[in-house]
């Protein structure tokens, strides 16, 4: 059952069945690495904000450290405007930087492997941002989709390519983390079968590539929850400053 | 291989695509993201920004306050190097002062000397030619005496004493400018 690389991905009950009218919100094990992720987070940066030391110690040092990454990733991509979403942003980095990292445990459960997860955080941004920009520039914000210096007979085409690009937004964020997750973990899964099932002669080779892939999946771990940051901070950028 | 296409066969193969736990998930996305947003955004974030704007100022306030005592130590550099540059010129003016009072001094006393001595030798050169002039008298008046005397004894008759002395003046007159002559 459990040689099924498709199997890690199951989602099941922790405890009894709780439901709201007739919806299941039962505690699974993904709420489990859900609420593990948020108070690693809180615990670590609620450590790294207690001090006040002018020589920051470990802790406080990490935690001042990503503070000043996100916020000049954030200043960097969308500019001084963007400084009000700065909470979100880190929240949001930090999260899914968290549930990937975690998933690299092994046995455990990656949050962000299932699409549902990285669609709602993906849809949530994709109407937030929407509404800012309609917020900002009133209609003004249908610009967006009228690039300047197009020809006027492309314009129709045009317009329809960025509609169509713009809709496909919260779904080309969502599956990339999605896919990137669930393709890294079924391919360690993938080669630790291999390892068990070629034995104590040809299992070396699987193994060494599983020991690659694990630094490799670290690796894509960060930079996924990178890079769904980064896309969040130029949605917000389009938003705020209007380039087009 | 057949046993695992059975398991998975009642999700598609892909447990993502099972509707099943879909809206646990929302759920629970939206509660521990929606706590994580509030806490971090409310008291952890607030803090940490903090921390780096004390921190920043206090380094900036350091950096103020050395360049402050750089300063004054500077001026204190400036005043000390004054100090000993007045107390040197001082010191000159001390060795100066010193040294023109001893020259004075020294002038003094050899203008002085000098004035003794001079007056002794002025006194001593009168004291000469008194003598000089006493002794010449008295040798006119000895050879006059003696002249007189002489004649006396020789022609046995006084003869004036004018007379003779107007002699004794010549001839010495004489001899004076032969000796002086030679």
């Amino acid at each position: 059952m459990a040689a099924n690389p498709m199997y890690q991905f199951n989602v099941y009950r922790i405890g009894p069945e709780i439901k709201l009218g007739s919806v299941d919100i039962s505690f699974t094990n993904a709420s489990l690495f859900m609420v593990i992720s948020t108070l690693a987070v809180l615990i670590i940066f609620n450590l790294g904000a207690k001090k006040k030391s002018l020589i920051p110690d470990k802790i406080q040092l990490l935690a001042e450290l990503s503070y000043s990454f996100v916020s000049k990733m954030i200043s960097d991509t969308a500019g001084s405007k963007a400084k009000p979403y700065f909470s979100f942003i880190f929240s949001l980095f930090m999260f899914v930087l968290f549930c990937n990292m975690f998933g690299m445990i092994p046995y455990s459960f990656t949050v962000t492997s299932h699409i549902i997860v990285t669609f709602t955080l993906a849809a949530f941004i994709f109407i937030g941002v929407t509404v800012i920009g309609f917020i900002k520039h009133g209609f003004g914000y249908l610009k967006l989709f009228v690039p300047s210096g197009v020809p006027i007979i492309l314009l129709p085409l045009i317009v329809v390519i960025e509609i169509i690009s713009y809709l496909s937004r919260p779904v080309s964020l969502s599956v990339r983390l999605f896919a990137n997750m669930m393709a890294g973990h079924t391919m360690m899964k993938v080669f630790g079968g291999f390892v068990i099932s070629l034995g104590i002669i040809g299992g070396w080779l699987p193994l060494s590539f599983s020991v690659a892939l694990t630094g490799l999946e670290i690796l894509v771990a960060f930079l996924q929850a990178y890079v769904f940051a980064i896309l969040t901070c130029i949605y917000l950028n389009d938003a705020l400053n209007l380039h087009h | 291989m057949l046993a695992t296409h059975a398991q998975s066969g009642e999700s598609g193969g892909m447990p993502q695509l099972n509707p099943e736990f879909w809206v646990s998930q929302i759920v629970w996305l939206v509660l521990t993201f929606g706590l994580l947003y509030i806490i971090l955004s409310k008291l952890i974030l607030p803090k940490i920004s903090n921390n780096l704007e004390t921190r920043k100022s206090q380094i900036l306030e350091n950096i103020e306050t050395a360049e402050k005592q750089r300063e004054e130590s500077d001026k204190k550099l400036k005043e000390f190097e004054k100090i000993i540059l007045e107390s040197k010129l001082e010191a000159k003016n001390y060795f100066n002062e010193a040294r023109q009072k001893i020259q004075e001094d020294i002038t003094n006393k050899r203008n002085a000397l000098d004035k003794d001595i001079d007056d002794e030798i002025r006194a001593a050169e009168q004291e000469i030619k008194n003598l000089n002039t006493a002794s010449r008298e008295k040798i006119k008046n000895i050879a006059v005496e003696t002249s007189s005397e002489l004649i006396k004894q020789l022609i046995g008759e006084e003869t004036n004493n004018s007379s003779i002395s107007a002699i004794v003046e010549e001839q010495s007159k004489k001899n004076k400018e032969e000796q002086h002559g030679i």
